[in-house]
């Protein structure tokens, strides 16, 4: 059931402090998927040094944000990491963290499953190595589902399976309940968007139309799958998808990179959507004080969408997944379900696009298989 | 005593917030949100987050009704927190 219509209003004009912050610990990773939001690879050195993290981890506390969602780059790479999710979580501070897997071995897994209020996200991409690989390198998901053995050996409860829905692997969507099942795991799926790498990847491996309906369709009857208010945009297509149905960018939701920079959402890793540094204001002045924040909290126009009788259904979509698709913020979203967007994309089919910066990728290739 | 949280809320017991629950403050009311459950709830009206705040203080839930909210209003803020209590966001003491 959505969010009825007075509190969405609310939560459009933001919060005292954002629900869902994103903290990407580093841009350092050993995989290199095509479609990484952040395009992350090799470390950046002016990345917060442990005393700067835990003090933003106290001021995380001291704002009542209930919990942080920590991701990278691979954010177990950092060697701090056990001393900053320990950090929050005796703060009061619920972590949930994205992770490849690749660094939870039998002795990582007991030390997480310690903790109550911490949450795991394992990614994968296919229900099957081949199909998981092709997007996150070869033998990822072979490391995944070993990671997924050690959290079950451990006890750890239901952690989660989280998926980026692609051309791919809409087809798979029953295959990916049932390996969420046999864990007793919880299964996230959540939206590709044309952020970071993705961009060079979108066209090829987002969903079709047909497929989004499929998706729509799969999740109206599966209210338990998580989503992280993803697809909204698919509502349009009838009753409400779980969740807000809104575009959270800097009313609820925010992003802080791995040197401090505080963006809107963490798919518009870019310029125009970076509202400051916590290392020079601190986070709380920076979500309260910042002009961006404060102008995307504005009631927003429905643009090209206003004649359409659905708009009060999909706000008009992703902000993130227009802006780098050189679309204008009052277009429909380019996965518009009713083609809005297709149309507009292929009349601005020269328009130069927005490139996704900073780029950290690593510039060789990478094998798992001879670490 | 322990009182299960179900159903049945039992506005003669006394009541409180959850440990599990961290309460904030927000313009059209607050939110609370259960590190257990992960469930985030809304409370969407100043005067019921007073209450919530403020049942410990009483010895019961009807006490702390009677005291902080209006009569006619009684049975609907009653009801407000009896769905707090089945989402756990409120433990009995």
């Amino acid at each position: 059931m959505g969010a009825d219509s007075t509190l969405r209003d609310r939560f459009e004009r933001g919060l005292a402090a954002p629900i869902c912050l994103t903290w990407e610990l580093t841009y350092a990773c050993n995989l290199a998927c095509t479609h990484c939001l952040s395009s992350s690879g090799r470390r950046d050195e002016r990345e917060l040094t442990t005393d700067e993290a835990l003090a933003l981890i106290d001021e995380i506390a001291a704002m009542q944000i209930f919990y942080i969602n920590i991701g990278g780059g691979e954010p177990m790479i950092r060697h701090d990491f056990f001393t900053l999710i320990e950090r929050a979580v005796a703060k009061g501070v619920g972590v949930k963290f994205s992770t490849n897997g690749t660094r939870i071995d039998a002795a990582a897994a007991v030390r997480l499953a310690g903790s109550d209020y911490l949450d795991i996200q394992i990614s994968i991409d296919g229900a099957d190595a081949p199909t998981s690989d092709a997007i996150r390198g070869a033998g990822s998901y072979e490391r995944a589902r070993r990671a997924m053995d050690h959290l079950a050996a451990a006890n750890f409860g239901p952690f989660k399976i989280s998926v980026v829905m692609t051309r791919a692997n809409v087809g798979q969507l029953d295959e990916f309940e049932a390996l969420a099942a046999h864990y007793g795991a919880q299964l996230r799926l959540t939206r590709l968007r044309p952020s970071g790498r993705g961009a060079q990847v979108w066209e090829q491996l987002r969903p079709t139309r047909a497929q989004n309906v499929d998706l729509y369709n799969w999740l109206v009857a599966r209210p338990e799958v998580l989503t992280g208010d993803s697809f909204f945009h698919l509502s349009a297509l009838g009753e409400p998808l779980d969740g807000l149905n809104l575009c959270g960018a800097g009313r609820v939701v925010c992003l802080i990179d791995p040197v401090g920079e505080v963006y809107a959402c963490p798919f518009v890793i870019h310029e125009e959507f970076r509202a400051g540094n916590v290392r020079e204001a601190g986070f709380a002045a920076i979500w309260h004080d910042s002009g961006l924040f404060g102008s995307l909290r504005e009631p927003g126009s429905p643009g090209a969408c206003m004649s359409c009788g659905s708009y009060d259904a999909c706000r008009g979509g992703c902000m993130a997944a227009k802006f780098f698709t050189g679309l204008e913020m009052s277009d429909p979203d380019p996965e518009c379900v009713f083609g809005h967007g297709e149309q507009i994309l292929a009349t601005k089919g020269l328009k130069v696009r927005p490139v996704p910066t900073p780029d950290h990728s690593r510039h060789i290739p990478v094998s798992l298989t001879r670490r | 005593m322990a009182i299960a949280a179900t159903d049945s809320f039992d506005v003669s017991a006394p009541w409180g917030v959850n440990a599990q629950v961290s309460v904030r403050d927000e313009a059209f009311g607050a939110l609370a949100y259960h590190h257990v459950t992960r469930r985030l709830v809304f409370l969407k009206s100043p005067l019921l987050v007073d209450l919530v705040r403020n049942l410990e203080r009483y010895d019961s839930a009807h006490d702390a009704l009677r005291a902080l909210v209006p009569a006619t209003q009684y049975a609907r803020y009653a009801r407000a927190l009896a769905s707090l209590a089945t989402a756990e966001i409120l433990r009995g003491r």
